[in-house]
């Protein structure tokens, strides 16, 4: 039916005066992790450019690639890698309208954040 | 008091054109990445920081070489429609359309320098 009071109805409260919750916190995180991952897919493909030209040029965009700053962009890249991962992963389950009680959907939350954290140590240890 | 029926108010507006198809070249993606992303993880994990000839030799093998492209492509054709709904959500205007083409283009062309440099060390 058509809707007669349109441009004449209470606003809904901006995001801003919600406390975050598990939920919305969960959700803008995969986000962030999914397009923060722009900057390391970067990295590795300038990283095969450098492997296809040269010794030279491979050793020094591995050496910025593996030095402390490269280190933490990568390990922190692996851990959105997870996180967005494991979050798509819900989405998934979200996408059969399975899990989608609050209960269940907070449960699934911190699944995700227990799961990134010990996947990329796991991860870590694997690979050093 | 406005006498506008539902279809009225949604003509023109925009919706009801590709999402379907976003939402499902989306989920295949994801679904080929959740297989992808591991295998790449564990082979080019430990390649990182290795010497270059140990690199080369490596990914001029067909199972690195064949993970590391589809990773690259796959993950980069996944990106462009992420980050087109992240652009949408924020940016409006002609600023949006010129942020979206941008993006897109910059995905191609990092999945095809990852090909070009893939296929120049596997052959």
């Amino acid at each position: 039916m058509a809707d007669v009071n349109r441009g004449n109805r209470p606003l809904s409260p901006h995001l801003s005066i919600y406390r975050p919750q598990l939920t919305s916190v969960t959700s803008i995180l995969t986000r962030i992790t999914g397009n923060a991952l722009l900057l390391s897919a970067l990295l590795i493909v300038w990283w095969f450019l450098a492997a296809s030209s040269s010794a030279e040029y491979f050793g020094v965009v591995d050496a910025i690639i593996t030095s402390f700053v490269g280190d933490l962009v990568m390990f922190l890249s692996l851990w959105a890698l997870w996180y967005h991962a494991l979050a798509g992963v819900r989405h998934l389950i979200w996408d059969n309208a399975i899990g989608l009680e609050l209960e269940t959907a907070e449960k699934l939350g911190w699944a995700v954040i227990g799961g990134s954290v010990v996947l990329t140590i796991l991860t870590t240890i694997i690979i050093m | 008091m406005r006498f506008l029926t539902d279809r009225k108010r949604a003509v023109g507006l925009g919706s009801a054109k590709t999402g379907t198809a976003h939402f499902w070249a989306m989920k295949v993606s994801s679904v080929a990445l959740l297989l992808l992303v591991p295998l790449f993880v564990f082979t080019f994990g430990p390649m990182l920081g290795e010497p270059h000839e140990e690199v080369v030799a490596y990914f001029a093998r067909p199972f690195p070489a064949i993970v590391a492209a589809l990773t690259l492509v796959v993950g980069f054709m996944h990106f462009k429609d992420g980050v087109q709904v992240l652009i949408e959500d924020y940016v409006h205007g002609t600023m949006q359309k010129v942020l979206i083409i941008l993006m897109i283009c910059l995905c191609y062309a990092a999945a095809a320098t990852g090909l070009f440099a893939l296929a120049r060390i596997a052959l």
